[in-house]
Order: C-alpha cells, then sequence, then structure tokens
C-alpha cells in the first residue's frame, strides 16, 4: 500500500490555512463576519490535521522502532541537505500533543481573544506546523529551522497579545532560548563537520570522539535544559507563562517544553552516548533540585499561573531524572510524563483562564467557594489537580513513578531525593484548589461567577477524560513508545560495551560483573 | 463473585456522582446502599467458597487477572484480584461496616443538601479500600492506597465551607503522603531487589533475600530490613501511628460516619493488613520488627494518655482508635499477624459501632461535640446508650465481648515473646489497657449520666435516632458481641491438641496452667451451645488433651456448621452458595483428617493457609496459648480497674479529676497538647517550607539567578551598547576590521576542529609501541 505524504500534509496543511487567512478580507464593518470565518478557517483546519494524525496513529506499526512514514527529498544536494522526515514512537506522541493542542488553543481563545483575531490565528497556525515539523524532522538543519522557528510565533503571541509586562518576558524568552539555540546551531555545524552527514538516522549510528562528545553535548545541553526547563535557567518560564494568554501558556506548557526533552531523547543519548552517561550525575542532580527548589517556590505563589508553572519546572524535573537514568523504566516513564504533562498542564492553564476570563485576576487570594456556584469546574480542576499531584488512576501518576523506578534503579539517593516531591507537589496543589475552590464564599463577584459554558466543558471534559484513560489503560502508549525506547536503550548500552570493556580492565573485573555492581551500587 | 464485591461500589458511586442530579438524592442513596449490601454479600460468599469451604485442608485461594494496566520493560502491573484468606477477611469486614456506615448516613445526612455527592464518596472510598486488600501487585495496592485518601480527603472535607474541615482534609492528605513516599520507594526497592512488583513473586519463596544486601543511599544494608522499614512507613502514615498521627484527631471535622468508616473501622487498619501481607519480607527482617513493636507499644501508650485528657467525644475515641492501631501493630511486631487481624476485625465492629454511636448522641445533641455540655440523656436515647454500653465493653477488653478474645491474645503474644521488646510492649498495652477502660467509662459517664449540662432547648430536642439509624447499630453490635468467641479458633486457634515441641520448653517453665490451645477452642466453640460452660473449661483442660482430640474435632465440625448456619440464614437470596458449603463441608469433615486425629481444622494454620507466613521460630501464638494465668487474667483486672476509677471520678466524686489535673500539672497540660506534636510539627515542616519557598523565590530566582543572568545580562549589554555605539562611526574601513577579525576567528576554529585526525593520531602513535605491555584498548 502506498501512504500519502501524510507528514507533509499536517506540516503544511496549517501553513496554507494561515495563507487562505490572509486572504479574508472584508468591507468595513464587517470584521465581525471577517473574525469569524477566520476563527472557523483556523479551526477546522487544525481539525483536519488532528484528523490525519489520528489516521497517522491508527496505522503506525507499534511493534517497530524504526522511523516510519519516512520522506526524503534530496533539498540543497551540494552540501548534503535533504528534507528528511519521519516518525518513531518517540515522536508520533509528541505529534499527536501537538495537533490535540493546538485545536484546544483555538476554541479556548474563541471568546477571550478581541483583538487583532486574524494575526493571532495565523501564529497558532504556523506554530503548529513547526511544533509537528520539530517532532518529525531526520535531518539536524530541518530540525534546527523547525526548532528556532517556534520561538518567532510564541515571541508574537506573548508580546502581542500578553499581559501588561509582556514585552519583559517575551524577551526574556527569547534571549534565553535562543542562547541555547545559538549554542545548538554551532554543535549541529560542528557534527557536520566532523561526520560529513546532517541525517539524524545516520549520525544516530555515528561513533564519535568521546573528547569531541563532550563538547557537542554541552552545546545541546545549553539549547535543550533552557527549554525544559531546567533549574536554573528555568526562570523565564514563570514570567512567561503569567504574560502569556491562556492558549499561549498551553501551547507553551503542553509542547514547547517537551521539545527540550525530545532532543535529548533524539540527539544527546543516541549521538552521544558516553558524553550522556559523563554527564548524567550533574544532571540528575540540577533535576532533583529542580524538583525541590520548584516544589518550595510554588508553595509561596500568589499568582496561580506562576504557580503551575513552577509545578512544570518541578515535573519537568522528573522527566530529566528518568531520561538519564538510562533505564527502560526511566525513559518511558520520561516520555510518558512528558505526554501527561502535555495534558494536565495545558488543562490547568485553561482551567485557570476560565475563573480569569470572568474575574480578570490570577491572584489566589481573590477567589475561594467555587465549589458552590461552579460545581462542574470544580470537578475538572479536581481530576487536573489529582493528576498534577500524581494521583494512581490519573496519568500523572504513570510517568511520575515509572520514571522514579528507573531513577531509583540508577542512584538511590537522588530517588529518594526527587520522591519529596511526591509530599511537596501534593501541599502546593492542594493548597492552590482548597484556597480556590473550597472555603468560604469571600468575594460577591467570585461567588456570582458561572459554570462553565458548552464551549470550555467541550474542551476540558474530553481532556479530563484522557487524563483518566491512561491512568488506568497506559499501556496503549508504552506499547507503542516501548520499542523505540528499547533500541534506543540497547544502542546505548552497545556504545559503552568498549569503555565498559576498558574499565572493567582497569578493574581486572569481568565486565559484566562489573556493570551489575555499578548498577545496584550506586 | 469475586468483581461483584469490588465493582459495584464503583458503579454506585459513578452512577451516583455523574448522574446525581438526574436520580436525585433519594436515588443515590438507594444505589449506593444497595450496592455496598450486594458487595457484602458477595465477600460473605466468597468467604464460604475460600476459607469455609469444605476442603478446608487446601488452599482455596486464587488470582483473578482482569486487565493489562502498566508495563515497561520487566515493571509489570495488572489489574487482578486477590482472592485469598487476608484479601477476604478484609473485603468482608470493609463491606460490612461499609454498608452499616452506607444505611445508616441515610438518616445521619438527611437534612444535608449535598447528601447525594455523600453517598457518591462512600461508595468510591470503599471500592478504593477493596482494590487495596484485594491487588495483586504493589502498583494496584498503591493504587488504592492512594485512592483512600482521596476519598479521606474528600469526605473530611465534605462541608467544604468550613475552613477547619478543609486545613484538616489537606493535613490528613499531605501527612499521608509522607507516608506514602515511604511505600514508594519500598516499592522501588522491592522492584531492584525482586525484579518483579507481583505479590506472586514476591511472597513465594520467604527467605530467598536473607542474606541479601543492598545499596540504599550510599550505604551498604540488609535488603529486607530496609524494604520493611520503607513499607512500614507507609503504614504508619496510613494508620496514624506516633509521628504521622497528628491527621487522624483533625479527621474528626469531617461527618461522623465517615470516621467511622475511614478513621476507625477501615482506611486505618491498611497499614496493619500491608504488615499481615508481606509477612514472609517482615519474618526475615527481625530490626524491621522490633521498629514495628516499638512503634505499635509507644502509639498504644501515648494515644490512651491523650484519650484520657480530651473532651470532644469524637476525638477521645479517635485517639482510642489510634491506640487500638498501636495494639495491632505490636502485635504484628512480635510476628503474631493473625493475631493483629483478629483484632482488626473485632475492633472494626466496636469502634464503629462506637462512632455511630456517638454520631447518633450528636444528632440527638444538635450538633453538639463536647462532653461538657452533655450529660444526663440515658433515659432520652435507652437504645444508643445500650448499644454504645456493648461497643464499651467490648472496647474494654471485658468477656464475653469480641475485644476480650482479641485483645488478650495480643497481650499474650507479647508476652508470649519473651523478648525484652515483647515485654516492653505487653506492659505498654497492659497500662493502655487501663487507660482505656477508664477513658471509655469516663465517656460514657460524662455523656449519659449525671445532671443535664446543655442548654435547656437543647435538652428539649433530645430524641432517639431513626430506625435507619438504630439498625446499622445493631448489626454492628451483634458483631461486637459475637465475633470475638466465633472466630477466635479460626483466626489464631492452634491445629494442634498439644504443643510443638518448640514451645514446650517455654510453656513448661510457665505456672501450671498450661491448657492446650486446642481445648480452649472447644471451650468457645461450645459456648455456641452451652454458654455457661465456658469459664470451667479451661481448668478441667490439661487431663483430658489426649482422649478428648477426636470430640473436640467433632464439636468444632458442629460449630463450623453453626456458623455456616447462622451464614444461610443471612444469605437467604444467595442461599445456594451457603448450602453447597454446607453439604460439602460435611463430607469433608468425615474424610478430612483421617491420618491426625488431633488435627484441629477450625484452626488458623487451615484459616490463613499461605496467606500469613511465620517462620517457625518466631511463632508465638502457639506459646502465647499457654502463658500464665496471671497474664491472661491481668488485662480484665486492669480493665475493670479502670472501669471503677472512672465510676470514682465521674459518677461518684466528680470532683478529683480537676484535683488530679491540678496536681499533675505538666504531665497534664503534655497530655492534653497532646504531647505538643502538632507545634513541633508545624514550626518544624510547615513553617521552614514556606520560609525555604519564599526565601528561594525572592532571593533564588529574582536576585540570584535572574540579577546574574538575563538582568545583569541586559544590565551590562546596555552598557556594553554605549561602548559599542561608539564602534558604529560609519566608516566602512572599520567595519570591514571588525568582520575581517570574526573570520579568521571562525576559520581558526574550524581548522582546527576539521584537522582532529593528526592532533589524536599524535597521542596514539606515541603510545603505539605501548599497546604489548598495557593492552590497553583505544577508547
Amino acid at each position: 500500500m502506498i501512504m500519502p505524504p501524510i507528514l507533509s500534509i499536517m506540516i503544511f496543511l496549517p501553513v496554507v490555512c494561515a495563507l487562505m487567512i490572509t486572504i479574508i478580507r472584508g468591507e468595513k464593518g464587517d470584521e465581525e463576519i471577517v473574525e469569524k470565518n477566520v476563527k472557523h478557517l483556523s479551526l477546522f483546519g487544525s481539525l483536519f490535521v488532528l484528523a490525519f494524525a489520528l489516521f497517522m496513529y491508527v496505522n503506525f506499526d507499534k511493534t517497530s522502532a524504526d522511523f516510519q512514514f519516512v520522506e526524503k527529498i534530496s533539498w540543497l544536494s551540494a552540501a548534503g541537505l535533504s528534507y528528511h522526515v519521519g516518525v518513531d514512537g518517540i515522536s508520533v506522541y509528541f505529534v499527536l500533543l501537538s495537533v490535540v493542542l493546538t485545536p484546544v488553543c483555538i476554541l479556548a481563545s474563541w471568546n477571550s481573544v478581541k483583538t487583532r483575531v486574524k494575526e493571532y490565528m495565523i501564529a497558532f497556525l504556523i506554530l503548529e506546523s513547526l511544533m509537528i515539523g520539530t517532532f518529525c524532522a531526520l535531518d539536524t538543519v530541518l530540525f534546527y529551522v523547525f526548532f528556532e522557528g517556534v520561538l518567532i510565533p510564541m515571541f508574537l503571541i506573548i508580546g502581542i497579545w500578553g499581559g501588561p509586562r509582556r514585552i519583559y518576558a517575551s524577551f526574556k524568552f527569547f534571549l534565553y532560548t535562543l542562547l541555547g539555540s545559538v549554542l545548538m546551531l554551532v554543535a549541529l555545524i560542528a557534527l557536520y563537520v566532523e561526520t560529513g552527514s546532517t541525517d539524524i538516522p545516520a549520525l544516530m549510528h555515528t561513533t564519535l570522539d568521546f573528547e569531541f562528545q563532550k563538547w557537542i553535548w554541552l552545546a545541546f545541553f545549553a539549547s535543550f535544559a533552557v527549554k525544559m526547563p531546567m533549574w536554573p535557567v528555568h526562570t523565564w518560564l514563570p514570567d512567561a507563562h503569567v504574560e502569556a494568554p491562556t492558549a499561549g501558556s498551553v501551547i507553551l506548557a503542553g509542547v514547547l517544553l517537551k521539545m527540550g526533552g525530545y532532543g535529548f531523547l533524539r540527539f544527546s543519548l543516541p549521538m552521544l552516548p558516553q558524553a550522556s552517561m559523563y554527564f548524567a550525575p550533574l544532571v540528575l542532580t540540577l533535576s532533583v533540585i529542580a524538583i525541590i527548589y520548584a516544589s518550595l517556590v510554588a508553595l509561596v505563589q500568589d499568582d496561580m499561573k506562576k504557580l503551575i508553572a513552577y509545578s512544570s519546572v518541578a515535573h519537568m524535573g522528573f522527566v530529566t531524572l528518568g531520561i538519564f537514568s538510562f533505564t527502560e523504566q526511566g525513559i518511558e516513564g520520561a516520555i510518558f510524563q512528558m505526554l501527561s504533562h502535555g495534558i494536565i498542564s495545558a488543562a490547568l492553564f485553561l482551567c485557570v483562564g476560565v475563573v480569569y476570563d470572568r474575574l480578570h485576576t490570577r491572584d489566589i487570594n481573590r477567589y475561594g467557594g467555587l465549589a458552590k456556584n461552579m460545581p462542574n469546574y470544580a470537578l475538572v480542576f479536581m481530576i487536573f489537580m489529582l493528576g498534577s499531584v500524581g494521583l494512581p488512576g490519573t496519568s500523572g501518576f504513570v510517568g511520575e513513578f515509572l520514571a522514579l523506578v528507573g531513577t531509583y534503579k540508577a542512584s538511590t539517593t537522588f530517588a529518594a531525593l526527587a520522591a519529596t516531591g511526591l509530599v511537596l507537589g501534593a501541599a502546593y496543589m492542594l493548597l492552590l484548589y482548597r484556597k480556590v475552590v473550597f472555603g468560604p464564599q469571600k468575594n460577591k463577584d467570585a461567588a456570582a461567577m458561572e459554570d462553565l459554558t458548552a464551549m470550555e466543558k467541550l474542551v476540558l471534559v474530553p481532556m479530563a477524560l484522557l487524563v483518566i484513560y491512561y491512568g488506568v489503560f497506559p499501556s496503549s502508549v508504552t506499547d507503542r513508545v516501548a520499542p523505540s525506547a528499547k533500541s534506543l536503550l540497547r544502542h546505548y548500552e552497545m556504545s559503552h560495551e568498549p569503555l565498559g570493556y576498558n574499565e572493567a580492565r582497569l578493574d581486572s573485573a569481568p565486565a559484566g560483573i562489573n556493570k551489575e555492581e555499578r548498577r545496584s551500587g550506586l | 463473585m469475586e468483581i461483584l464485591a469490588v465493582f459495584s461500589p464503583l458503579v454506585a458511586f459513578l452512577i451516583a456522582g455523574l448522574f446525581g442530579k438526574q436520580i436525585g438524592h433519594k436515588g443515590c442513596q438507594f444505589i449506593t446502599c444497595a450496592a455496598v449490601i450486594l458487595a457484602a454479600f458477595s465477600s460473605i460468599v466468597l468467604f464460604f467458597n475460600v476459607i469455609l469451604n469444605p476442603d478446608i485442608l487446601s488452599d482455596h485461594s486464587y488470582v483473578r487477572v482482569l486487565s493489562r494496566w502498566v508495563e515497561s520493560g520487566s515493571f509489570k502491573a495488572e489489574w487482578a484480584l486477590r482472592i485469598d484468606q487476608l484479601s477476604i477477611v478484609m473485603m468482608c469486614v470493609i463491606n460490612i461496616v461499609s454498608a452499616c456506615v452506607h444505611v445508616y448516613s441515610v438518616g445521619y445526612m438527611s437534612h444535608d443538601p449535598d447528601r447525594g455527592r455523600f453517598m457518591a464518596y462512600l461508595s468510591l472510598f470503599t471500592f478504593a479500600m477493596l482494590m487495596l486488600v484485594t491487588a495483586n501487585n504493589l502498583l494496584q495496592l498503591f493504587f488504592g492506597w492512594e485512592g483512600v485518601g482521596l476519598a479521606s480527603y474528600l469526605l473530611i472535607g465534605f462541608w467544604n465551607q468550613k475552613h477547619s474541615a478543609n486545613a484538616a482534609a489537606q493535613k490528613a492528605f499531605i501527612v499521608n503522603r509522607v507516608g506514602d513516599f515511604g511505600l514508594a520507594l519500598g516499592i522501588m526497592a522491592i522492584f531492584a531487589l525482586f525484579g518483579s512488583i507481583s505479590f506472586d513473586d514476591i511472597l513465594a519463596n520467604p527467605g530467598q533475600h536473607e542474606h541479601t544486601m543492598m545499596g540504599f543511599l550510599g550505604f551498604e544494608v540488609h535488603a529486607l530490613t530496609v524494604i520493611c522499614l520503607l513499607l512500614f512507613t507507609g503504614a504508619v502514615g496510613k494508620s496514624a501511628q506516633l509521628g504521622l498521627h497528628t491527621w487522624l484527631p483533625d479527621a474528626m471535622e469531617g461527618p461522623t460516619p465517615v470516621s467511622a468508616l475511614i478513621h476507625a473501622a477501615t482506611m486505618v487498619t491498611a497499614g496493619v493488613f500491608l504488615v499481615a501481607r508481606f509477612s514472609p519480607l517482615f519474618e526475615f527482617a527481625p530490626v524491621a520488627l522490633s521498629v514495628v513493636t516499638v512503634f505499635g507499644a509507644l502509639t498504644a501508650f501515648v494515644a490512651a494518655t491523650i484519650g484520657m485528657t480530651q473532651y470532644d467525644i469524637k476525638r477521645v475515641i479517635a485517639y482510642s482508635t489510634m491506640s487500638q492501631l498501636g495494639y495491632m501493630f505490636f502485635a504484628l511486631g512480635v510476628s503474631a499477624y493473625a493475631a493483629a487481624m483478629f483484632h482488626l476485625m473485632t475492633h472494626a465492629f466496636f469502634k464503629a459501632l462506637l462512632f455511630l454511636g456517638a454520631g447518633s448522641v450528636i444528632h440527638a445533641m444538635s450538633d453538639e461535640q463536647d462532653m461538657r455540655n452533655m450529660g444526663g440523656i440515658k433515659d432520652k436515647i435507652p437504645f444508643t446508650y445500650a448499644l454504645m454500653w456493648i461497643g464499651a465493653l467490648a472496647l474494654a477488653g471485658i468477656p464475653p465481648f469480641a475485644g476480650y478474645y482479641s485483645k488478650d491474645i495480643i497481650l499474650e503474644a507479647a508476652w508470649a515473646d519473651q523478648s525484652g521488646l515483647g515485654l516492653f510492649a505487653f506492659w505498654m498495652g497492659i497500662a493502655a489497657a487501663f487507660m482505656t477502660a477508664f477513658y471509655t467509662w469516663r465517656l460514657l459517664f460524662m455523656t449519659f449520666h449525671g445532671a443535664p449540662r446543655a442548654k435547656k432547648q437543647v435538652m428539649d430536642h433530645v430524641h432517639e435516632s431513626p430506625f435507619i439509624m438504630i439498625s446499622p447499630l445493631i448489626i454492628l453490635a451483634t458483631g461486637a458481641l459475637m465475633a470475638g468467641y466465633v472466630f477466635y479458633g479460626g483466626f489464631v486457634g492452634s491445629a494442634y491438641s498439644h504443643h510443638g515441641e518448640v514451645h514446650a520448653a517455654i510453656t513448661d517453665g510457665m505456672h501450671g496452667a498450661s491448657q492446650s490451645s486446642g481445648h480452649k477452642e472447644a471451650a468457645h466453640e461450645d459456648q455456641a451451645e452451652e454458654p455457661e460452660a465456658e469459664e470451667k473449661k479451661p481448668e478441667t483442660g490439661l487431663e483430658k488433651i489426649e482422649d478428648s482430640a477426636k470430640k473436640i474435632e467433632e464439636k468444632v465440625g458442629k460449630a463450623v456448621e453453626a456458623v455456616i448456619e447462622e451464614g444461610k440464614e443471612n444469605l437467604k437470596e444467595i442461599g445456594q452458595a451457603g448450602e453447597t458449603a454446607h453439604a460439602l463441608i460435611t463430607s469433608g469433615n468425615k474424610g478430612g483428617s483421617p491420618h491426625d486425629p488431633g488435627l484441629n481444622l477450625w484452626s488458623r494454620q487451615f484459616f490463613w493457609h499461605n496467606a500469613i507466613y511465620v517462620r517457625d521460630q518466631n511463632d508465638v501464638l502457639e506459646a502465647a496459648h499457654g502463658v500464665p494465668a496471671w497474664v491472661k487474667y491481668l488485662p480484665l483486672v486492669v480493665g475493670l480497674l479502670g472501669i471503677a476509677m472512672a465510676y470514682v471520678g465521674y459518677v461518684a466524686r466528680p470532683d478529683i479529676p480537676a484535683k488530679i489535673a491540678a496536681a499533675s500539672g505538666p504531665v497534664y497540660k503534655l497530655f492534653f497538647n497532646k504531647w505538643y506534636f502538632d507545634q513541633i510539627y508545624n514550626v518544624l515542616f510547615v513553617k521552614t517550607a514556606f520560609r525555604a519557598g519564599r526565601f528561594f523565590w525572592k532571593f533564588g530566582d529574582r536576585e540570584f539567578i535572574d540579577g546574574l543572568g538575563p538582568d545583569g545580562f541586559a544590565w551590562m549589554s546596555r552598557k556594553a551598547a554605549g561602548g559599542l555605539s561608539r564602534f558604529q562611526s560609519g566608516f566602512v574601513y572599520q567595519y570591514a576590521f571588525v568582520m575581517m577579525i570574526a573570520v579568521v576567528a571562525m576559520v581558526s576554529w574550524l581548522v582546527f576542529r576539521i584537522e582532529p585526525a593528526p592532533v589524536n593520531a599524535a597521542p596514539a602513535a606515541v603510545s603505539a609501541p605501548a599497546p604489548q605491555e598495557q593492552e590497553e584498548p583505544q577508547p
């Protein structure tokens, strides 16, 4: 069976929609009709992409660890560059996440965005293209173009439709990510110069000199760590979230933060295995600091968005822990945690958006007693809150726990420290929920707010069901992820065989036992 | 059957929770009650099928796999129901008490505007608890563990407009999470050690890792000890043992049925269940067992001291619960798991009874909870009064009430352990038994006796609760009355009419009264037919051991039949199962044990089979049946003494307690202020966490990271830009110069990078001759 070039369709369809939006014009006085058409066009465009993505998902061969739906077209043949896209078990879910969240964002902005609707929708559609492209790209240059390109619409979304301090926030966001990206560009060029290839699958099977790996690893790390974000380069995130419009926060937390983790899995681990292992203690330390530090900071926030932003930092800490535990549970847990966090944190920002649209404040103390006048809101908010806390039966638990299990195998100390996040996570989320939803109704305006509208339900209820579904039947995800994760790990371990052998010789002990000891002894 | 027993509450929760508005309060109440009653009957049927199976000599437990859950490499967890003796006992307790509480709540919450939601939460809790006890792997257990935590959180904070209720709910969840933190690490450690989290693999070969060491936090430690201590941390949190107990008294903010169901009968016993479930691991971790003993004994004692001084009727019972849980834990600590489970079962009945009775009092007193404002209402609510007496007698351990059997066997087991810690636990338990009786009768006297202290309009309102609230109390009271002697043999009785040789030495050393456990068993079972025989039998026991063996077996058979008869009456709807069980047990008994006529079928060996594992050297229950008489009677004596003291203090001479309190100044203050745990924790953890958070935020993020990072960078670049702007002179040659420097820099860097080969080759060349000696492969 000949497959249509489905990935390219998904990547370019939103751009086509964006172009079509630019030609929607109206006479003076028809602004409302124009806006309506723009909204509908972008919504249906993004739903079309979603339909294609589901088609791709259904046809995805879950037994294979190879890249699927591959398209390869020579692009700049002189330099060996090509347009090369494909998905494997790791990226397929990130693509899905991106295409699910885009219509959600468009719906979430339906009534809350009133200025420059056309430009806003264009920005989101282009953003969608770039996100899908990032996760599908199998050529380093192509990847870089998409990865960097994402910055621009996001920068505009924060800078134009953001809150009062949007300029500061958007520049902080831009500079931080740009600084990392520039270093990544240098690394990509160096990789090209060293190996003569920009093809990601090829690079994944190239063995590089250890010293060289270290430098490249650090450059990649600078970029991915900022995107994650890891402590101490996380301070752009709270500002960006606070100033961004609701939909901007949703995409930022839901997809953009995942690019860092995806980068580690796509570049650092397979291409630079020895350096990854060399720097693992650094990453684990930073992750544990992130979990504890960000959780404590979240505890004292009065701004709902800031609180959730800091909680994201903590949750991403579990992701990096899992990845750099180099165990199957850790890596699968990290991927699952990213997907789950993509849904949960996005939904939490939407929940904040719901009350923000009504009262125009994010101050936790201005709310209270919403359980009484907004029971449906209280219910869905509760589900996402519990997901964020990592209650078993929600998707948040599976990823967090698997990542911790993997970490435990690598190092009990890091696992024990990270597990304190279970307690702290419960503390700040319950505090938020209690102050907003429970308690007496202090403020008349908060008590007069209306419950979820049909549109809000349409967005939030399916997400709540997803959170529970993936908490109860996570194997539908892990089945597809496992082959790729296993092959990644096998590749990683094979690349250590000579190194392990080397060490074993120095210790004058057989290699197998030495490795075993290293595992259990840490 | 097991599906029905576990999932019907879930279905009820979903229907009542999601469609509460459509089906109305009545609908919610009906569907949840019906579902839980159905679950209760199903679990009783399971009890007959698996434990009281006619073929009692063999193990009938099984595992029913439902679906896959989490799978990642060798880390595999399924949704499955493990139906064995331990889980069935728990299921029966949970479902029966839950059914009573459900029905009671219909009456108790009849004026609450959200009563439909309340019923839904109760069903959710029941489901989570059932998932916990039927788990076949650690992850599902953790699911249930956290699930009951969530339900508890929702129910404590049910009146969510109340500040104190919200605070208590949050505290309960977070303190429990501290325990869960330990449990989660325990699960990871088990996975690291066993390579599996399935009970089939972990519990199958006890002692397989007896001498294994593992790395933990950088130390090399005995693996099973660490694992057991981590699991125990979870148990400490859930079961409100000393250290993580502060949430339990606060949890009384919830509606009273919640306190009865969750914070007395079921959820708080999850820790006991956990330790009993992992007996095959704890048995090989003596250090962990010692820790369990000490925690249990201290909790029993400390909680009882606090219980004596409180005035809130529910808090007194809450501290009493904590104290009784302490008993269960030190029983676990001396390897008397069966005794702990026995007390768990009897305690569930009489403590739920006491709580619901207290609820009935509060209901009658127009929501008054302070005992100082009660008194003189015994004639107005006689049913409640009588039922509370039954609960109190059971709690204080007065025969023939249930608590007598279970508490005594625990204390006997602690004494029989004959270790320093066992004796410590024994004496702590005796002291707590005295205080238990004291505060229980203090509660009874202050609440029901004396002159009325409430306002007149309240007193005029005092009324007996409706039938729907009293009827569940009667069922629980039946349990509090009968569960002790009916189940004594099965839970803790011995299968052998004479003691094993291991215990002979201990028993011989004791004063003469070493009657056979089998005989005591017979005595208890006799009671069903000839109640007055009970007290006489033990004295004449010794001579009759040899020749009565066969008779005993018959009697036991009869007793089992009697139990089944009883069950049959309850089970008219599903009588088929009971009928078959009955028919089979008769035939099974006839041919059951032809080779060993001394074998006692209604005994812990055949009751528990492999669900509980005890090493021979640790098995104190055999010896416990042969402890000296004074050990047997001391708890009863101190219990009666406690009642007498309460009578003196609160009926005969009401002025005495205040004097004692004044005289013992600081000690009383210590007890009254709950040993200052809350205050210390508040300063140590809560305030510190908030302070640290604020510090990290204001100083860490804003001053340090932002100051040095982006903001500092911005400041520097502004400065630099000022300098650089001078470069923008407009002269082309200057630009060209800058560009040239840049190009040179880039090219030289590239050249350096492109030609790494000679750079790398050089050391290789140098070391080229070396390989013969070093044999070091090129990295």
